[in-house]
């Protein structure tokens, strides 16, 4: 069972439409109770950083959150913005993340001459071998749609690479913690492996 | 690379899917969640879903429908038609959808788009402009599917919308819908160069050519495509289908590094001619 975690800011009917697709178990709940039993996380997120840190802190899940992921170390996952409040903060906002990866999150330079948000398909490169990009080493591509990326410290966390005016960190791993860039809800077959993979790490 | 997006925009009608000529002469195309299935297969970039009679109707849109569209979609979807207040937005959103479309609610209640874009963010709202020349050949702006001209100019519209916190402008020519006679070049490219968020090219694509064209002379961020996705050819009947992934990605590439839109047309039109090798009928 995944546990999709609803904190009032996401797309949480396409995650759950391309679980029950896939066949993997998953239900969304912003309930504290709930998200204490959890085996396995994914924290989805669209929106801005500083509203989704602050609903995050102020409905308790700040807590039951860190605990999961520091000390009894069950797999989470957050995608998009739920990337980003992995790291430590976001030229986003000003409020610091939850900050159990180490990395940042920046913005896209305006001067690079390319539209921001980065927004539509974009192609992946393998940084590392991982059972969560298991099996999308080539051709894969996946939806994109952000204004910020991650930037992780160390070089050993990053899985894979996407290329837009710079090249960034589009899937993320650190221990037990992992993130996405990018849509798997709305990657069509690519998605529906990535997920796939998650839930049989 | 990021990929030129291509994405089908389905018109729908009672229920059903259609398509216009000029906004007017309907062709019935089939089931909306049957269409989406095989696009769904074809492995399409985005699609995007327009109730052409729920302004005109004073009509909501219809939950129920766009709720089974999302259960089979796994790619981008973005839906317009009847969006007047923020919590139409809001209910298409929840459903699975990542954009609604705001055609004539933004003209006629501007703080709409702002009040979407700062609760959902700007990648969630597209402002959609309708354009039609007048008799003097000047570009004007209409609202409620065509039907009532705002007199406003294009470039000026565009630049409000993105000043209210829009994400992307599909524009769309009335004058070329449905006639698969290619892109107005002229309006994409003035409207492309004025604002700093994607245009979505809408309105004449009739091969690939024409795509390649928009996106390398008119600065086109993506194109919408409707009678070609939904018809086998000019005239002919409904075949619901996309191009190969390869002929689009040697075609865009083409695209982008034309010198001209002509320099390398030959080339485009011998991948156009392979253009149908892939398609499934609707089997209605």
């Amino acid at each position: 069972m995944i546990t999709i975690v609803d904190y009032g800011m996401g797309n949480l009917g396409s995650i759950q439409n391309m679980f029950k697709r896939i066949g993997v178990p998953a239900q969304v709940t912003g309930d504290i109770a709930a998200v204490q039993k959890a085996r396995k996380i994914l924290l989805p997120g669209v929106g801005a950083f500083d509203s989704a840190m602050q609903r995050i802190n102020e409905s308790g899940l700040r807590t039951v959150l860190d605990h999961k992921a520091l000390q009894e170390r069950i797999p989470i996952m957050g995608i998009c913005l739920g990337m980003q409040l992995l790291t430590r903060s976001s030229e986003e906002g000003q409020l610091p993340g939850l900050g159990w990866l180490p990395a940042t999150t920046r913005r896209f330079a305006h001067d690079m001459g390319l539209k921001v948000p980065h927004m539509g398909w974009n192609v992946v490169t393998s940084a590392r071998e991982s059972a969560l990009t298991e099996g999308l080493a080539v051709d894969s591509r996946y939806y994109f749609v952000h204004s910020y990326f991650v930037q992780t410290d160390n070089p050993v966390n990053r899985l894979q690479t996407t290329h837009y005016g710079i090249t960034f960190d589009a899937v993320v791993g650190h221990g037990n913690l992992y993130g996405a860039q990018f849509h798997p809800e709305k990657s069509h077959k690519f998605g529906m492996r990535f997920l796939a993979n998650f839930a049989r790490i | 690379m990021l990929r030129t997006r291509v994405i089908p925009a389905l018109l729908l009608r009672d229920e059903s899917l259609v398509k216009t000529v000029r906004f007017g002469k309907f062709t019935y195309v089939g089931d909306p969640c049957n269409t989406v299935r095989i696009f769904n297969e074809l492995e399409v970039d985005e699609l995007v879903f327009l109730d052409i009679t729920a302004t005109a109707e004073g009509r909501a849109p219809n939950l129920r429908l766009l709720a089974d569209i999302a259960d089979e979609c796994f790619m981008p979807l973005g839906y317009g038609g009847g969006i007047r207040q923020f919590a139409d937005a809001q209910s298409v959103l929840r459903l699975g959808f990542e954009k609604v479309i705001i055609n004539s609610a933004a003209v006629e209640n501007p703080p709409l788009i702002a009040e979407i874009a700062q609760h959902f963010g700007s990648q969630a709202v597209i402002v959609s402009i309708d354009v039609k020349r007048n008799i003097w050949g000047h570009y004007q702006v209409r609202t409620r599917a065509g039907t009532r001209n705002t007199h406003r100019d294009p470039v000026a519209r565009a630049q409000e919308a993105e000043a209210l916190g829009a994400g992307e402008i599909l524009l769309t020519s009335i004058d070329r819908e449905g006639t698969w006679s290619g892109f107005d070049i002229e309006l994409t490219k003035s409207v492309a160069e004025a604002v700093r968020i994607p245009v979505i090219a809408h309105g004449g694509a009739g091969s690939l050519n024409d795509i390649a064209e928009v996106v390398a002379a008119a600065g086109a961020s993506a194109v919408a495509l409707g009678s070609m996705v939904v018809f086998q050819k000019k005239g002919m009947g409904v075949l619901v289908n996309f191009p190969e992934p390869d002929q689009l990605a040697v075609t865009l590439a083409v695209g982008k590094s034309a010198t001209g839109p002509s320099s390398q047309a030959d080339r485009v039109r011998r991948i156009t001619s392979a253009h149908d090798s892939r398609h499934e009928s609707l089997g209605h």
